[in-house]
């Protein structure tokens, strides 16, 4: 258990550093990045200036180091536009995120877990078939397509939701229902294919012998099992809605990190977007490590590999 | 195993049957050749624009005009001929992505695969550094940094997405490394390369099919997400993505110009993805992550 922990954690930090380093090369795709900040209209001395006041005059690796030291203890240094540290911004933008993830998740949850047990159950009937079909309509739909009919529908026509912002719990309805649309096939999808596995599993049959409860059977032994796979999976899916959700907190003008990345990519603000792609890389990582650790408790069997 | 590699007759038949199978086909067959016919069936230039004739609803809805079958843009362009270049930049798009993700996904995953130890320990590696990358993110930032151009969204999807063509290469080559018409082969004295090109290869392609085609819904959907950012495909072709964003001002008044490309992309998406399944249960594999 903790040998397979030990190594899953060394994989993670390797992986981190990577990341950090990529992040870095990022903003050195450009060529000189002096010239880019500088923007069109700046003159050669105007060039000179930024090289030297943002320390771009040093060797790359000498920037590299320098910056991957900030970076470890949270310093991402300061944000071209803005006029404040990039870890206060990202501070302040990050609840909404997570809150938007978090609250994306749960919807997907409330809605994959009974259409897939359901789905499982009744295997091959058209119950079956609906629910596969809502999975295969679920992974078509474009996330920002289907913000702008909801904006439509339910913010201008029946009036029910402000159509876009930062604000209160009901500006987090429209953009949950989207991103939760983006999660759902594949969560409804492994818990069908791991109840039916379950279902079919030998510990089913002796617990049907036994007399037990239909209920019993399928919440205590067949969920159960099945359910492993889906909590791992549901972990490492947070870290793929964080991850996208720069589209849809656009669409929706939310002002969280992705928001945040958004404005500054078009407004060639390069630390704000090194620091956000770092974040949330930083956030799956830990997320799929959280996922081993999961796993690990809820399936003995996995703590000894 | 040869069932699970290779389909036999029935599952050929049970092939036919599968109505999702022949929607699917029907779908991606009829956008790729107006896509390729784009020129001769277009009614009218797609960038033509004429000031006059802005926001003509379709023919069919009220105040529609004969002249102009999906109606016109903000800028007095045909909607219809638009969507029908539009066809031409998803499908590029994602053949293109496929293609250049695939290579690199499939090279990578049989490494790690066919030799294990060390080397799969970097295939894994790679595999896990490359998931935790944003991709979205990335892109935009990408393509922020360089300027947005059609070549460059293949170019980052490629790049990005071959995660997926790794982990079922890998795993696949795994099963089939150990198996006896392999250790045949290394009998008969075939070099390394020739197991991996010709017995490795050919029967793990209909697994990384599967791949493909899930592959491709997500790339035609990122490219018109990024362009729908300004970040893609740059104006004023007629991505998609970048019609639904250039008619987001207008969907209050007029809703009809974000139904039009937003149907489109969810109905080529949706038949890619039901081709993509119909081959999967074909195969009797679950290969949904």
């Amino acid at each position: 258990m903790v040998k397979f922990l030990l190594r899953r954690l060394t994989v993670a930090i390797l992986v981190a550093l990577t990341v950090l380093t990529l992040s870095f090369l990022l903003t050195r795709l450009s060529g000189d990045l002096a010239i880019s900040i500088a923007g069109p209209s700046a003159t050669a001395q105007d060039v000179e200036i930024i090289r030297q006041a943002y320390g771009l005059n040093r060797p790359v690796y000498v920037q590299y180091l320098d910056w991957l030291f900030r970076a470890v203890q949270g310093d991402f240094g300061d944000s071209y536009f803005f006029r404040d540290r990039v870890s206060n911004l990202i501070g302040s933008r990050l609840p909404i995120t997570l809150t938007l993830g978090l609250i994306g998740l749960g919807l997907a949850l409330i809605v994959a877990l009974p259409l897939g047990i359901i789905a499982a159950v009744r295997e091959n009937t058209w119950i079956d078939r609906s629910v596969m079909m809502v999975a295969l309509i679920g992974q078509a739909m474009p996330s920002f397509w289907l913000g702008l009919l909801l904006m439509v529908w339910l913010g201008l026509n029946l009036g029910l939701l402000p159509i876009s912002g930062t604000g209160g719990p009901e500006y987090y309805v429209m953009p949950g229902i989207v991103l939760a649309f983006s999660a759902i096939p594949s969560l409804m999808r492994l818990t069908r294919s791991g109840m039916i596995e379950a279902l079919s599993s030998d510990y089913i049959r002796t617990a049907r012998a036994k007399g037990l409860s239909r209920l019993s059977i399928l919440v205590k032994h067949g969920f159960r099992n099945a359910a492993i796979p889906v909590v791992s999976i549901a972990a490492v899916q947070l870290g793929f809605m964080l991850g996208g959700s720069i589209v849809i907190e656009t669409v929706f003008a939310m002002h969280g990190v992705g928001y945040l990345a958004w404005e500054s990519i078009s407004k060639n603000d390069y630390p704000v977007v090194q620091a956000v792609v770092l974040v949330l890389a930083l956030i799956y990582i830990a997320l799929t490590l959280l996922s081993d650790l999961l796993n690990a408790v809820l399936d003995p069997r996995l703590r000894t590999a | 195993m040869s069932t699970a590699i290779l389909p036999g007759q029935g599952a050929t038949r049970r092939l036919m049957r599968n109505a999702g199978f022949a929607i699917g086909a029907l779908i991606v067959g009829t956008v790729f050749i107006v896509a390729i016919l784009a020129p001769w069936i277009t009614p009218y230039d797609p960038f033509a624009v004429n000031l006059d004739n802005r926001l003509i609803p379709p023919s069919f809805m009220e105040g529609g005009s004969a002249a102009h079958f999906l109606g016109t843009d903000q800028l007095g362009r045909d909607y219809f001929s638009r969507l029908i270049y539009g066809a031409r930049i998803s499908m590029i798009i994602g053949i293109a992505t496929v293609i250049t993700s695939g290579l690199i996904g499939t090279t990578i995953g049989i490494l790690g695969g066919f030799y294990g130890g060390r080397v799969d320990d970097v295939v894994m590696f790679l595999i896990t550094a490359r998931l935790s990358i944003p991709v979205v993110l990335v892109a935009l930032a990408v393509a922020g940094l360089l300027g947005s151009s059609f070549i460059l969204v293949i170019l980052v999807l490629g790049l990005l997405l071959w995660d997926r063509f790794a982990v079922v290469a890998r795993s696949t080559t795994m099963q089939l490394r150990t198996l006896d018409y392999v250790s045949a082969a290394w009998c008969a004295g075939s070099s390394q390369m020739s197991v991996l090109l010709r017995e490795i290869l050919p029967n793990i392609a209909t697994h990384l099919a599967v791949v493909a085609t899930l592959e491709m819904a997500l790339a035609i959907l990122l490219e018109a997400a990024l362009s729908f950012l300004g970040l893609g495909v740059p104006a004023p072709l007629p991505s998609w993505g970048l019609m639904i964003a250039e008619a987001k001002e207008y969907m209050f008044f007029t809703p009809w110009v974000i139904l039009v490309p937003g149907i489109a992309l969810f109905v080529l998406v949706l038949g890619v993805n039901l081709l993509g399944d119909a081959l999967r249960d074909m195969l009797g594999t679950d290969l949904s992550r």
